[in-house]
């Protein structure tokens, strides 16, 4: 039995008729045609897929679509604001965190949830953050650095603010 | 993967839960956080008709004292218990556990309830929920019916709940006097189960130990109290010797899981070692 859903993604509402087995992931990728959140173990393992739901980082390969009937998501593509790149993208950027980046967006969407919650984090505290996202190039080293750097570029803008 | 064909109910109140589950009995499961049933679902391993999602009944989500005891709603996710202040006062075991289970993302959405309920060999909650000597509510179309986490985790993935039940709510004696408490766990590099996880409640007085509730997950295919190493260390002081004799008790009397990980003599090893750490994280808390 289909099942109406609304969804508001990256600002936007969203009114579909889906199959309940619809995994959320497929929803945005395949239903919205938002392709920056990636499919990787498909197993809650690595992180890929990882979005924001009603502000939490979540796995959208183990969630059904239907679950986030109401709910708010972001992805990587709403992430950036009024055309200037959220401090975590800019973030992995300079620090180059990133080398084939399939793992790239989870990583950033978990980066910004550990920075929302503790904007001053250590390494080892972003490290623990991380343990649901792999990377198969980087080593993390570079990843952990960037994340560094976005909290160093979020505090000074709160600061100017 | 994908799941197979189901038909997906938000249930908006626990009782229309409790009658949609008495109207589909076995066909149905229910959905919690759905961080153990959606895999089992994708790999096809479970095949649920109907799935009746809890995830709208704000009410289940809760963490309280009440009566002389804490009370945790069944919907309360693993990040909700991470970070109480409640918790992290009066009972740290349980924020303590809940740090170190799967990942963030899984702690954002995942619950206590869900994953008590499912009674994953290897998951990191049954452990606490025994050394804390823990109560399960279980609710149906009956009334409430309160089951001690001692007789709760039946058999790898079986539980005491019976059809048309629902696990309502969680339920930890008030402790007295000063506690000390640990979780430890060896985790899994790839999945972050438990390979060995052991969760230790002491409480003391005038340097004796008063009561041990020691809960060790991953070991067997169910998680268990471990009666031998309590024995060791009841009315007894608890210096280094002690522990590390009653540890050696750690997996008497259970079967021991062996897989590609670890063989069951190295698990066996695991256990008697991360129990004496175990106990002696908790008895320095004592202090």
């Amino acid at each position: 039995m289909k099942k109406t859903i609304s969804v508001t993604v990256n600002g936007v509402t969203h009114q579909n008729e889906i199959e309940p087995r619809l995994l959320l992931v497929q929803y945005i990728r395949d239903v919205l045609n938002l392709t920056g959140t990636h499919v990787g173990c498909e197993t809650s393992l690595c992180g890929a897929c990882t979005v924001m739901v009603d502000g939490q980082a979540v796995k959208s390969c183990t969630m059904l679509a239907a679950q986030a009937d109401g709910s708010t998501v972001t992805t990587i593509e709403g992430l950036a604001q009024g055309g200037e790149l959220h401090p975590v993208q800019s973030g992995f950027w300079e620090h180059h965190g990133l080398q084939c980046g399939y793992c790239t967006p989870g990583m950033i969407m978990a980066s910004a949830q550990i920075l929302q919650r503790n904007p001053d984090p250590t390494d080892e505290e972003i490290r623990h953050g991380l343990e649901g996202n792999l990377c198969r190039c980087t080593g993390y080293q570079n990843i952990v650095q960037a994340v560094q750097c976005a909290a160093k570029k979020m505090k000074s803008k709160s600061v100017a603010r | 993967m994908i799941p197979a064909s189901f038909d997906y109910i938000a249930a908006k109140s626990l009782d229309e839960a409790i009658s949609l589950l008495a109207t589909h009995k076995d066909d149905a499961k229910i959905l919690a956080g759905g961080h153990s049933l959606l895999p089992a679902m994708k790999l096809r391993l479970m095949q649920p008709k109907v799935l009746i999602d809890l995830g709208r009944i704000k009410e289940l989500s809760y963490i309280k004292e009440e009566a002389g005891q804490l009370r945790i709603g069944a919907m309360t996710t693993h990040f909700q218990v991470e970070t109480s202040d409640l918790l992290r006062r009066v009972c740290p075991l349980l924020p303590e556990t809940a740090t170190q289970l799967g990942d963030m993302q899984v702690r954002n959405k995942g619950t206590i309830g869900g994953s008590v309920a499912h009674s994953d060999p290897a998951a990191d909650w049954p452990a606490a929920i025994l050394a804390l000597d823990a109560e399960i509510v279980a609710t149906s179309a009956r009334g409430d019916r309160v089951i001690k986490a001692t007789s709760f985790f039946v058999e790898m993935l079986t539980t005491a709940l019976e059809p048309g039940e629902i696990l309502r709510e969680i339920r930890i004696p008030g402790g007295k006097g000063k506690s000390g408490q640990a979780y430890v766990k060896v985790r899994h590099p790839a999945s972050g189960f438990a390979v060995v996880g052991v969760a230790v409640n002491l409480a003391a007085d005038g340097g004796k130990c008063q009561s041990a509730g020691v809960g060790i997950t991953g070991v067997s295919p169910k998680a268990y109290r471990a009666a031998n190493v309590e024995s060791g260390l009841k009315g007894n002081a608890l210096d280094a010797k002690t522990l590390s004799a009653a540890a050696a008790h750690a997996a008497d009397g259970v079967d021991i899981n062996s897989d590609l990980y670890a063989s069951a003599e190295y698990r066996k090893q695991l256990a008697t070692v991360y129990t004496r750490r175990a106990l002696e994280i908790a008895a320095s808390r004592l202090k």
